[in-house]
């Protein structure tokens, strides 16, 4: 026992030095310097800029609340390509995936009509099982046709979009003179005590209590909880089911498995309706939990895209997601405060967080910088 | 006939050694070859053949010795100082452009240009011009994934010839042909020379070698073992300088009779990825209680063999009986199910998942069972558990069954497959080409492990290139050449000189 | 009707002429070997540069080259990445897909006073229509062949790199390089340079096609203008079986999806959703990919590092 100890934390040290964990945390600190030094050119003190946005994130439990509101999809996407990722497939398809999470969520959620609490698990259920199958129509191409799973997806997030689009606008589901969706029944509501918070009682408590109150005063829902354990579930399964060992032992070498007895086409299959899941679970937790509905989108919202940025951060493992989709959540609803005071543009986040996955894909290029003789492998990605 | 100019000599390599790490390919090797003669570089798999002429061509850099060009001392560090000095080299595994025409992929990097098109007219000319005076008969228009093998491999020598080669590099050049491409592949190697060129052979096909080298070179094992003049040599001369008289691995083994029969193959044919008979028509029988050896030279149908005998290529017609039971097509999950265990040709490609732990590989094909899972959970504490014990019990060096296999190095990498393979209990084990690429200890180590199986009355398929190997540690051995058994002799009755002559097709002519 | 019909000739060709020049430059990557989804990233910085620069100099010619040069640096950046440095093209085109729109938006704020929309062009800053005049204003011959000169040069362009990719040395170089780097390799082909020069034009063509649309189709620059093109340049790509001709007939269908999806919301007479007609482009690409219509076959090197190295 006490052996046993000693070895495994000896591993977690060994994954600590590791060079992946290394290069994502020099990758961070370049990205943020990078954008320190645009904010030079630009004529804007960085430590500034830098010191509002930490403010406009930590300074109130309001904020921190918005932090985990932005950071929960982002999480969950995340988590999706992630999984994928991990069994040797590149889900660019999050987006298309959780816009129809979200556009199921929004359909079952107004339209069927159940008690409190199973209505909102009927509604999560629902719009996972139908990302699942649109996840699931890129692993079928991949695994019948031989179809790249990174162009399938691609057309099937706009293919979703558009559908989202123009179910939208269908009169049953558009709220009249608007170009959004009704909203879905309160029944179907995952926010926190949501009614409570308006009643005179809650009103009362809540005064007394300033820095819930405070919390409360956001749309704060039960999403970050899920997306916790969700990435639990994601670990779980990758680490300690014999699906997970299958998937991933097809995605690190499809050969090898086929040799063990593992059907390579099947596992593709499930791993994309796996990750399709997971990303459209992301957006029934938005429209559950903060929209309540759905809009006409003239273009990607990018919960998607920023879950493959979220995802490599993490590098590419379920916890690391929760800490990259907090950062990144946070640079998103922090970012924006920079404006007003300064008059600095916001996206100076988006360059912050593509340096970073730009230097997240040149391991190679860090190793130069580090020097380090590393065992000559090629850290060849999933594909 | 002979169209030596013994005046000049062409290449002269001097003492060449080159060593990867510990590995020494080529030991202080010397080959010298005239003009307009062709010269055979015979040896064994692995003998270091090819390494030599990496080197003279400039893609390896030699650790010790000398290279002569027409009397020149010449440093030839990049193939673009090969090619310059007249040095062309037609790869076993082709450099051809797919969707490019035949004059496309000629003319590539040396472009015959009109203002700033490609002159395609001049180039096909060029092509046809060349193409004829050397026999080499093509299709200039024709795009390369539209012809056939033997007419790709004329292209590469077009290749060459279109930049000048003098010298011609020929590796394997017969290993993908039919006969025929063969036979025609000869014709050209004679016209090439009457036109002066010299050419160098690397092969291990006896008969060839007496079609139409005039020296040949015998490598073994990294050393120069001899350079004879082929006129003078006879076949059985060659084979036995190619696999050496003396033995170096003595396995002790006690005589068993052999049981009942556990794997039968009847009439089995499995084509290839080109969609040829690979395996054409071969039947053979293998004993509880035996090994039995299976000897040939690379590329003969084994590999297509075990792929059938896996269920991850389609037999097409025939039958695999194990046990008496039809295993013919059937899933490899069933096959693994049925007391068959592989030990595969290709460990890191098909033996082991490199970025698994250590445990997780050695149940690659029961993680499904109990006690390593449960209702689809998989039970690390199990898994790892059985892994010590195997590690141990196998002497699996490091002792962690945490870390990745990519870490272990190639002898304990196989050692983890036998180990997981043997530990299956199966009534027969597959072995194909176990020592591949193994320092001696382990190769001492997996002999060990097969005679060891076969004591315990399992029946044993070993298929390996290595001669000595199947010699030493098989009770009978089988002969493939071109996708049949063309003889199985007793493992005592063997001598290395008959074995040879089978595997290169020689003596037998095929039946 | 002829007029309708002309309108409808007229749109296509406009909405066309962004994608074809973008998708001329995925073709050059990825005949080169290297994918690019970093198309829209690059496209939208182009259309920045170009809306931008026009508003500032009143020149357009000067605005399109510098949207060119803008996206060319992202395809330098590219390049470094992927050649240079074998990084996943994949994961580097998503880094430029968040550094194109950050930086564009960023020097937007700028230089137009914080909104991320840049001023509206005079007339005389926008492309000019060569033809303007010649036919008969709104006549069916006006709206068909009267064009801003983008839409010219975009048609002009694909015959350029039909010419260079299959007729000339350097084309014959690009296409053995995709294909299989390492025969290109062993006969004296630098498979580093050539591939940078391929990507960084990618850059610069992803950069015009964004131009195409902030200086002539439409006059200003806004964060939602390029929105998806550059993935509709990437469909056509494969729709168009990675040939410039073909992502050229390609654009063509996705312009007419475009610019039917206009006529459409003018007129009452067919009630087909816009929304549908934006979809059939990547419904149209899925099917290419399964084979259904005649193989389509990437460069066989597409999207693998090349590491030269000992064998």
């Amino acid at each position: 026992m006490e052996n046993k100890k000693k070895k495994n934390k000896y591993s977690v040290k060994q994954r600590l030095l590791s060079s992946n964990l290394t290069f994502t945390i020099v990758s961070v600190i370049i990205g943020l310097i990078i954008g320190a030094i645009v904010l030079l050119i630009a004529g804007f003190n960085p430590i500034t800029a830098y010191s509002i946005i930490i403010n406009g994130i930590f300074s109130r439990t309001k904020y921190i609340s918005y932090m985990i509101i932005y950071a929960t999809p982002l999480i969950i996407t995340g988590l999706s390509v992630t999984f994928a990722f991990r069994t040797g497939l590149f889900n660019i398809g999050a987006e298309g995936q959780y816009i129809v999470g979200a556009l199921v969520a929004t359909i079952v959620g107004y339209f069927l009509e159940l008690p409190i609490g199973l209505h909102a698990i009927v509604v999560f259920l629902a719009a996972i099982i139908a990302a699942a199958v649109w996840g699931g129509i890129a692993g079928f191409l991949k695994a019948k046709f031989g179809v790249h799973e990174v162009i399938a997806t691609i057309m099937l997030n706009w293919i979703a979009l558009y559908f989202s689009n123009y179910m939208v606008m269908k009169p049953f589901l558009r709220r009249p003179e608007s170009d959004s969706s009704y909203e879905i029944l309160d029944t179907a509501s995952i926010t926190i005590l949501e009614d409570w918070k308006y009643t005179d009682a809650g009103r009362e408590w809540l005064s007394q209590h300033p820095y819930i109150k405070d919390f409360l005063a956001t749309p704060a829902n039960l999403g970050f909880v899920i997306a916790i354990l969700l990435a639990v579930l994601v670990w779980y399964i990758l680490n300690k089911t014999t699906l997970g060992y299958e998937l991933r032992a097809v995605g690190y070498n499809k050969h090898a498995a086929e040799y063990g007895g593992i059907k390579v086409k099947k596992s593709i299959i499930t791993s994309m309706m796996i990750a399709g899941g997971l990303a459209g679970s992301a957006g029934a937790l938005q429209v559950m939990g903060v929209t309540k509905g759905i809009s006409v989108l003239p273009g990607m919202e990018g919960y998607g895209f920023d879950g493959i940025a979220v995802a490599l951060i993490g590098g590419t493992t379920a916890f690391g997601n929760i800490f990259a989709g907090l950062l990144f959540g946070g640079l998103k609803y922090g970012g924006p405060k920079i404006q007003p005071p300064l008059g600095a543009p916001s996206e100076v986040v988006n360059i912050v967080i593509g340096t970073i996955v730009f230097f997240i894909a040149v391991p190679k290029f860090m190793r130069m910088i580090f020097n380090i003789n590393t065992r000559k492998r090629g850290e060849k990605n999933a594909r | 006939m002979s169209n030596i100019d013994f005046n000049h000599k062409v290449v002269e390599m001097k003492d060449i050694t080159k060593k990867f790490g510990n590995f020494t390919a080529n030991d202080h090797i010397n080959l010298t070859v005239h003009k307009g003669e062709v010269h055979a570089l015979l040896g064994e798999n692995g003998a270091g053949k090819t390494t030599l002429m990496n080197v003279l061509y400039g893609l390896y850099h030699p650790t010790s010795g000398d290279i002569y060009i027409r009397g020149e001392k010449t440093n030839i560090n990049d193939p673009n100082v090969a090619i310059k000095k007249g040095i062309g080299m037609v790869h076993q595994h082709f450099m051809l452009v797919e969707p490019f025409t035949v004059a496309e992929n000629i003319i590539l990097g040396m472009e015959t240009t009109k203002g700033v098109t490609i002159d395609m007219q001049k180039a096909i000319a060029d092509v046809k011009e060349l193409s004829e005076k050397y026999g080499l008969y093509v299709d200039p228009d024709a795009k390369i994934q539209d012809i056939s093998v033997g007419m790709q491999q004329r292209v590469e020598i077009l290749k060459a010839l279109y930049r000048g080669a003098e010298i011609l590099i020929l590796d394997e050049p017969t290993a993908v042909l039919t006969p025929q491409e063969i036979e025609d592949l000869m014709g050209i190697i004679s016209n090439l020379t009457e036109e002066g060129k010299t050419i160098i052979i690397i092969t291990h096909k006896l008969k060839e070698i007496k079609m139409i080298a005039d020296y040949c070179t015998i490598i073994r094992r990294g050393k120069h073992i001899d350079t004879v003049k082929v006129s003078e040599t006879s076949e059985d001369d060659l084979a036995s300088k190619m696999v050496g008289r003396e033995v170096s691995f003595k396995v002790d083994k006690e005589h068993k009779e052999k049981g009942e029969t556990t794997l039968k193959i009847e009439n089995l044919v499995v084509k290839d990825n080109r969609g040829i008979n690979a395996v054409d028509g071969l039947s053979l029988e293998i004993h509880a209680g035996e090994i039995l050896g299976l000897a040939g030279v690379d590329g003969n149908g084994q590999s297509e063999l075990i792929d059938a005998l896996n269920g991850l290529r389609q037999v097409e017609s025939g039958k695999v009986y194990m046990n008496g039971k039809d295993m013919t097509n059937k899933s490899t999950k069933e096959i693994l199910n049925s007391k068959i265990s592989i030990i595969p040709e290709d460990r890191q490609r098909r033996g082991l998942v490199l970025d698994f732990t250590v445990a997780e590989n050695m149940v690659l094909e029961n993680y499904h069972k109990k006690p390593f899972a449960k209702r689809g959970i998989l039970s690390y504490e199990n898994i790892e558990k059985f892994a010590k014990d195997l590690i141990k019990k196998f002497d699996v060096r490091p002792e962690n069954e945490k870390i990745k296999a990519r870490s272990l190095s190639g002898g304990n990498q196989q050692k983890v497959i036998i180990a997981r393979e043997v530990t299956n209990d199966p009534d027969l084990l597959i072995a194909a080409q176990p020592t591949r690429g193994l320092d001696v200890g382990a190769i001492e180590y997996v002999h060990k492990s097969l005679i060891e199986q076969r004591d315990k009355g399992k029946a044993v398929f070993l298929v390996s290139l290595e001669l000595d190997e199947v010699i030493n540690v098989a009770d009978r051995i089988a002969v493939i050449y071109e996708g049949k058994i063309v003889g199985i002799i007793n493992a005592k009755d063997a001598d290395e000189k008959t074995l040879g002559l089978m595997m290169a097709g020689g003596g037998t002519d095929g039946k | 009707m002829l007029d309708d019909l002309g309108f409808l000739i007229g749109t296509t060709l406009m909405y066309a002429a962004p994608l074809i020049f973008t998708a001329l430059g995925g073709v050059i990557s990825e005949k080169s070997g290297v994918v690019n989804i970093g198309l829209e990233g690059m496209m939208t910085m182009g259309a920045f540069t170009g809306a931008a620069v026009g508003y500032f100099t009143g020149n357009p010619w000067i605005a399109f080259i510098a949207a060119g040069l803008a996206a060319g640096v992202f395809g330098l950046l590219h390049a470094i990445a992927s050649v240079t440095f074998h990084a996943d093209q994949v994961v580097s085109g998503i880094a430029i897909n968040f550094l194109g729109p950050g930086v564009a938006l960023f020097i937007s704020r700028l230089f137009f006073n914080g909104s991320t929309m840049t001023k509206s062009l005079d007339f005389e800053a926008k492309m000019p229509r060569p033809l303007n005049g010649v036919f008969e204003s709104n006549s069916f011959l006006d709206l068909i062949f009267n064009h801003y000169a983008t839409v010219y040069l975009a048609f002009i362009l694909v015959f350029i790199m039909w010419f260079i990719l299959y007729k000339t040395k350097l084309g014959l170089r690009i296409r053995a390089v995709g294909e299989h780097p390492a025969a290109a390799d062993t006969l004296g082909v630098s498979v580093v340079k050539i591939r940078y020069l391929a990507v960084v034009l990618s850059g610069v063509f992803a950069g015009f096609g964004g131009a195409a649309m902030s200086i002539a189709v439409v006059s200003n620059f806004r964060p939602t203008l390029i929105s998806g093109q550059g993935f509709i340049a990437l469909a056509a790509v494969i729709f168009g079986k990675w040939k410039p001709q073909g992502a050229m007939w390609a654009c063509l269908l996705f312009g007419a999806a475009q610019g039917l999806t206009v006529y459409l919301g003018g007129s009452n007479i067919i009630n087909i959703s816009s929304q549908i007609l934006a979809m059939l482009p990547y419904a149209l690409t899925l099917v290419i990919l399964t084979g259904f219509v005649g193989r389509a076959t990437a460069p066989a090197a597409s999207g693998q590092p090349y590491e030269k190295g000992e064998r």
